[in-house]
């Protein structure tokens, strides 16, 4: 068998193995749940009927085990079980099933991280890539500076900075960025603009300070050096080599901010009030909403393990060691 | 091959006149080159000795034209073939390098770029440059691989940098350094990373090519005999400084330096052979084996009398310092055993009581990584004492002073930090750290050999001396053969996790020798241009 | 066969470095650091005196109510007053103490958990210890780190020391993995081998042999983790699910007067109050970034040149 296909298969391996220790973390997290969780959710007056049942439901008096496979065998068919919220004091039960309330959202997240990344990755590839080639010029020092205050902003003051620039002083941009799916992709961007300049914002800083870094250790090769003495032309060295061998280290970058954009979502989304899966799981915790705080951690912890997958992947596929075996 | 070149055989290809070149560390600049001339003429191959600091690498770069990041040519005139390479412009600079004078790095293996074909990096100066089609370069370095005899010279071309060894590399790189069919190439340090029974078919393969396509070079070594095999002037540098310039045969025969003869320092030393019943340490048909992997070594067993220098020697990947390894105590052996004073030793360091741990000393290669930054010498030498005899206050602090004096230091070095120490200094406090245990037996694991020739000179003259007055027997490492005729009583020889055979020092390096002793011995480059000549006919008739 | 000529120009140039004390040392340094370092040292020595004297500066009561709610700037009330009727000034010094206090409590736990089993890992590399400690944080460091804090803050319910738990248990997973990193570049050092060869115990190498050599760039990740820590609590707080009222606290001050940002064309101070929380976070997250980039550069030995 190709040693590329090997490795593959083992990388891939290794994700089965994390996701699966990720979802035993986050399926047993209802475990630590304090005793009087029930009365706690379903309130004061709820009658102890209500309340056995309710613990019933929740499986709490089966086995971790069997409890753990069931959870596991919905996640698997689409089923993340029921909310929390809407349950009535006196049994009755309007609780909507979990996957109804992420399903919605999650494009709209899509939605906002991609228009996000359309933006910043060429953006802080191109900034990365220049400031690394000139190093040390006035155009660099000042990217760097620039850059190194940004990561340190909390992006919600990026994004009430944003807005109160372009919402508040200069009515160009609206500051709620309610959107819903029936709107005209014109009319998306333009409500979604301030988030994903927020998040562009930020993003750009990370990224382009990560590409910088992994193209400078490359350039710092001896055979970059001997291609110097070897009298061939600035550009020849970059494409010829120094890109071949940058796959590997540029993709990992990428996914790794890929990752973070997922996450930086969260807050932005709560700024503008966007209606994507942060802004459901921060109304979720408040609400101490379990399911859905599972199903949403499930997302985000997927999608960060796709994209590592993804990078490792490219970084096989591009190894010449692996490609041309001995 | 070139008319132009031949036409003009006597001209002066490249004049460098009073370079000084400074480089940045430790928040300033020092002076790296003070002042050298050069004078290269067609065909001619100049050789650049030097130890570690003398500036060589340097200035091999500034013949074409370049100085390395953190470095700045200060004054002086470059003129390759009547252009002056500080005036021309980057463009112009680009296409008189690569193409009339080409550069073979030390390290092979980095400097090919693992994404592409060797074949295409290979040509791609000539190609590039517009020098010859892509087809004709190809053909070119098809005959270039032929004559530095690499093997399936057809096939070669198409495999990836990481799929050929590194004496194959080297070789490969030579051909890039020729293809453009240069006038002049800089040879920096091409062997010095090779195996010396690889190292002799390098340097005859690029001795061949350089008379055969008559480009001059510049050779860069610290080894002066190998340079010795491949130039034809000599210039001893130290310092950034020339010391003396002279013609090959002429420097090897009457040197006019002192500091010329000391680069052959080692080779003075010669050890009388002594002999001792008294064994001190047995290792017994040992087999070993790093985690999971092959058989690093085989049925291996070694004798070392006591007052006496066993020297083991062998090329990388030989076991040698596995065995001592298994000794330490650091790698438990599959098989076999370890006796010391006819007594077995626990197998796993663990196992080892205080005093058997004492009694057993190492010294490493690398005194850099051997003591830890952060301590001064105080503690360095203050913890064995400490830890294995129980000194402390004034008595440690005494025995302290005695063991600096021991190792020809003063006082003044108890405060020290390890960077605060010279190469010699610090392999000179690896040793009273070594004597600090009172041992009975030390183990040096290539101790000399990341030192300069003088230094090297000092420090195994300073372990004769402490053999003969403390009666400590050594088992010493080494592939260096000028090492062993300076120290051994014994030799015992490695190949493949084998040993080959043990004996006095007298047998072993005197013949009749088995089949790979004699290969190992004679691939040892010797003071005589005309080694390399005779040793290949030899082969050759064989 | 090993080289023995070490090609580089730093090898050429000098090989005994002169012996500097460290207070010269450290004069020195000052002396050559950028001025984005000494700015960044000036701003973190602020918020130090501010966080420590709080109580002196402070005009008011951390959580004192006064009747009149969202005051406007002005003499009584210098940066005015939030919705509950407490004065933003006094406030915000609070929030230096708090938030900048838990900050400093997290990273510190996160250091000793994280920094001592890296370093049990690292000495115990590839045993069934390394193995299982780099898999347990392989695995959480697969869950995004705002979402797990988030998560285990619903499941345990949000308090300070819940707070700082959770914080610093996630924390941890980064400092593990930087301390095994970095300490097994100094396991495979000759002088460790020596140790071990003396007969050494455990304990002493780690303490005497690595932890001296791992310093330097643990600092520097120390100046790292607390920006990065610093700025999940802001963050956590700004949610809501930090740290709770009447706690002065930086990130839930933003929170709760983001809704004066829509007046700016009516009072722009009223716009600009919960910025300056906001901005408070930023500037100390810069300064300290700043000076951290100094130290790495000048610890790395690396310079960029050219």
């Amino acid at each position: 068998m190709h040693p590329i296909f090997l490795t593959i298969m083992k990388r891939l391996g290794l994700s089965v193995l994390t996701l699966f220790i990720v979802s035993v973390i986050i399926f047993s997290t209802v475990e630590f749940l304090p005793g009087d969780f029930g009365q706690a959710i379903l309130g004061q007056a709820a009658l102890p009927d209500t309340v056995a049942a309710f613990r019933r439901e929740l499986g709490l008096d089966l086995p971790l085990h069997v409890r753990y496979f069931d959870w596991m065998g919905g996640v698997l068919t689409g089923d993340l079980g029921t909310s929390f919220s809407g349950r009535g004091t006196q049994g009755l039960d309007n609780s909507r099933p979990v996957i109804d309330l992420i399903a919605p959202r999650l494009s709209n997240t899509l939605f906002l991280a991609s228009f996000t990344a359309l933006i910043a990755i060429p953006l802080s590839l191109f900034l990365g890539i220049t400031t690394a080639l000139y190093r040390n010029s006035i155009y660099d020092r000042t990217v760097n500076t620039i850059t190194l205050t940004t990561i340190s902003f909390p992006e919600f003051f990026v994004a009430y900075l944003l807005v109160l620039i372009f919402a508040s002083f200069y009515k160009v941009f609206p500051s709620l960025a309610n959107i819903s799916p029936d709107m005209p992709l014109g009319e998306l961007i333009y409500r979604s603009a301030l988030p994903a300049l927020t998040l562009t914002l930020v993003i750009v800083a990370h990224m382009m300070r990560m590409t910088r870094a992994a193209i400078i250790n490359l350039l710092a090769n001896p055979y970059i050096e001997m291609a110097e003495f070897k009298g061939l032309s600035r550009v020849r060295i970059i494409l010829h080599h120094a890109l071949p061998n940058a796959w590997a280290p540029i993709v990992n970058v990428i996914a790794m901010n890929l990752a973070y954009l997922v996450v930086g979502v969260v807050i932005v989304e709560v700024v503008f009030v966007y209606p994507g899966i942060g802004q459901l799981m921060i109304d979720a915790v408040t609400a101490r909403d379990i399911p859905v705080i599972q199903g949403c951690v499930m997302f985000f912890a997927v999608t960060y393990i796709l994209l590592n997958l993804f990078a490792d992947i490219i970084s096989i596929i591009t190894n010449p060691r692996l490609l041309h075996p001995r | 091959m070139n008319n132009n070149s031949t036409k003009q055989k006597n001209g002066i290809l490249l004049e460098m006149q009073n370079i000084h070149i400074d480089g940045y560390s430790d928040d300033q600049w020092h002076r790296i080159v003070k002042g050298v001339d050069i004078t290269l003429r067609r065909g001619e191959v100049l050789g650049l000795i030097g130890e570690s600091g003398a500036g060589k690498s340097t200035l091999g770069l500034a013949a074409m034209g370049f100085v390395r990041a953190g470095c700045k040519l200060v004054k002086g005139s470059i003129r390759f073939d009547g252009t002056d390479l500080n005036t021309i412009s980057e463009r112009e600079k680009r296409a008189l390098c690569g193409s009339r004078i080409t550069y073979v790095a030390q390290s092979a293996a980095a400097s090919f770029n693992p994404s592409h074909r060797l074949i295409e990096q290979t040509v791609e100066t000539t190609v590039r440059q517009g020098l010859r089609s892509e087809n004709v370069a190809k053909t070119d370095a098809l005959r270039l691989f032929q004559d530095l005899q690499l093997p399936e010279p057809g096939i070669i071309g198409q495999r990836y940098p990481h799929q050929v060894s590194g004496g194959q590399l080297q070789r490969v790189m030579t051909a890039m350094a020729m293809s453009p069919k240069p006038d002049l190439i800089i040879f920096d340090e091409p062997t010095t990373a090779l195996d010396v029974t690889t190292q002799v078919d390098v340097l005859a393969s690029i001795r061949q090519i350089v008379d055969q396509y008559h480009t001059a070079a510049i050779y860069i070594t610290h080894d002066l005999a190998v340079v010795a095999q491949m130039a034809d002037f000599i210039k001893v540098l130290r310092y950034g400084e020339t010391v003396e310039d002279a013609e090959t045969r002429k420097m090897l025969k009457t040197p006019e330096k002192d500091y010329t003869k000391s680069l052959w320092a080692v080779r003075s030393i010669e050890k009388e052979e002594k002999q001792s019943d008294d064994i001190i340490l047995k290792i017994d048909g040992v087999d070993a084996a790093y985690k999971g992997k092959t058989k690093v070594l085989k049925n291996v067993s070694i004798v070392v009398p006591r007052g006496c220098t066993v020297a083991i020697v062998g090329e990388s990947g030989s076991g040698k310092s596995t065995a001592a390894r298994v000794i330490t105590g650091l790698l438990e052996p599959m098989k076999g055993q370890v006796l010391f004073n006819g007594e077995p030793l626990p197998l796993i360091l663990k196992g080892r009581s205080k005093e058997q741990l004492r009694r057993i000393q190492m010294i490493y290669q690398s005194a850099d990584t051997a003591m830890n930054p952060r301590h001064p010498v105080r503690d360095i030498l203050g913890r064995p004492l400490e830890f294995y005899l129980g000194l402390s206050g004034a008595k440690r602090d005494r025995r302290l002073l005695e063991l600096l004096e021991l190792i020809e230091l003063d006082e003044s070095f108890v405060d020290r930090l390890p960077s605060e120490l010279s190469g010699g200094q610090k392999q000179r406090i690896c040793i009273a750290r070594a004597l600090a245990a009172n041992p009975e037996l030390i183990i040096c694991d290539e101790v000399t050999s990341a030192l300069d020739q003088i230094v090297q000179k000092g420090i195994l003259q300073l372990l004769l001396r402490l053999q003969a007055d403390l009666g400590i027997s050594y088992l010493f490492i080494t592939h260096d053969i000028a090492t062993v005729r300076a120290i051994a009583d014994q030799v015992v020889v490695m190949f493949q996790g084998c040993v080959v055979e043990q004996g006095m020092k007298s047998e072993i390096l005197n013949p009749p020798y088995p089949s790979y002793t004699q290969l190992l011995l004679s691939s040892v480059p010797e003071m005589d241009p005309d080694w390399l000549s005779d040793l290949l006919e030899e082969r050759s008739a064989l | 066969m090993m080289s023995t000529d070490n090609r580089s120009t730093a090898a050429e140039v000098s090989q005994i470095k002169a012996r500097r004390s460290l207070m010269e040392n450290m004069l020195r340094g000052l002396r050559q650091a950028p001025p984005t370092a000494l700015f960044g040292m000036a701003v973190i020595f602020l918020y130090l005196m501010i966080a420590i004297f709080a109580p002196l500066i402070a005009p008011y009561g951390e959580s004192e109510v006064f009747p009149d709610a969202y005051a406007p700037w002005g003499e009584k009330f210098l940066l005015g007053t939030d919705q509950l009727g407490r004065d933003i000034h006094t406030r915000l010094i609070y929030g230096a103490r708090n938030t900048i206090g838990i900050a400093i409590a997290t990273t510190v736990l996160s250091f000793l958990i994280g920094g001592s089993l890296g370093l049990l890992a690292a000495i115990n590399h590839s045993g069934w210890l390394d193995q299982l400690l780099s898999r347990i944080v392989d695995a959480i460091m697969a869950i995004p780190s705002l979402v797990f804090a988030l998560m285990l803050l619903a499941v345990f319910g949000t308090n300070a020391f819940n707070l700082i738990i959770i914080i610093a248990v996630i924390d941890a997973t980064r400092v593990f993995r930087l301390t095994r990193a970095v300490a097994l570049n100094i396991v495979v050092m000759d002088y460790v081998e020596v140790a071990k060869l003396r007969g050494e115990k455990m304990g002493w190498i780690m303490r005497k042999e690595i932890l001296p050599n791992i310093t330097p760039p643990l600092v520097a990740e120390f100046g790292l983790r607390f920006c990065f820590v610093f700025l999940t609590i802001a963050g956590l707080s700004f949610l809501g699910v930090g740290i709770q009222p009447p706690t002065a606290d930086w990130g839930s001050m933003v929170r709760e007067n983001a809704g004066l940002i829509q007046f700016a064309e009516y009072d722009i101070t009223a716009a600009l109050t919960p910025l300056l929380p906001a901005c408070a976070i930023a500037l100390l997250a810069v300064a300290v970034n700043f000076v951290v980039d100094w130290f790495l550069h000048k610890t790395s030995g690396l310079r960029d040149e050219q």
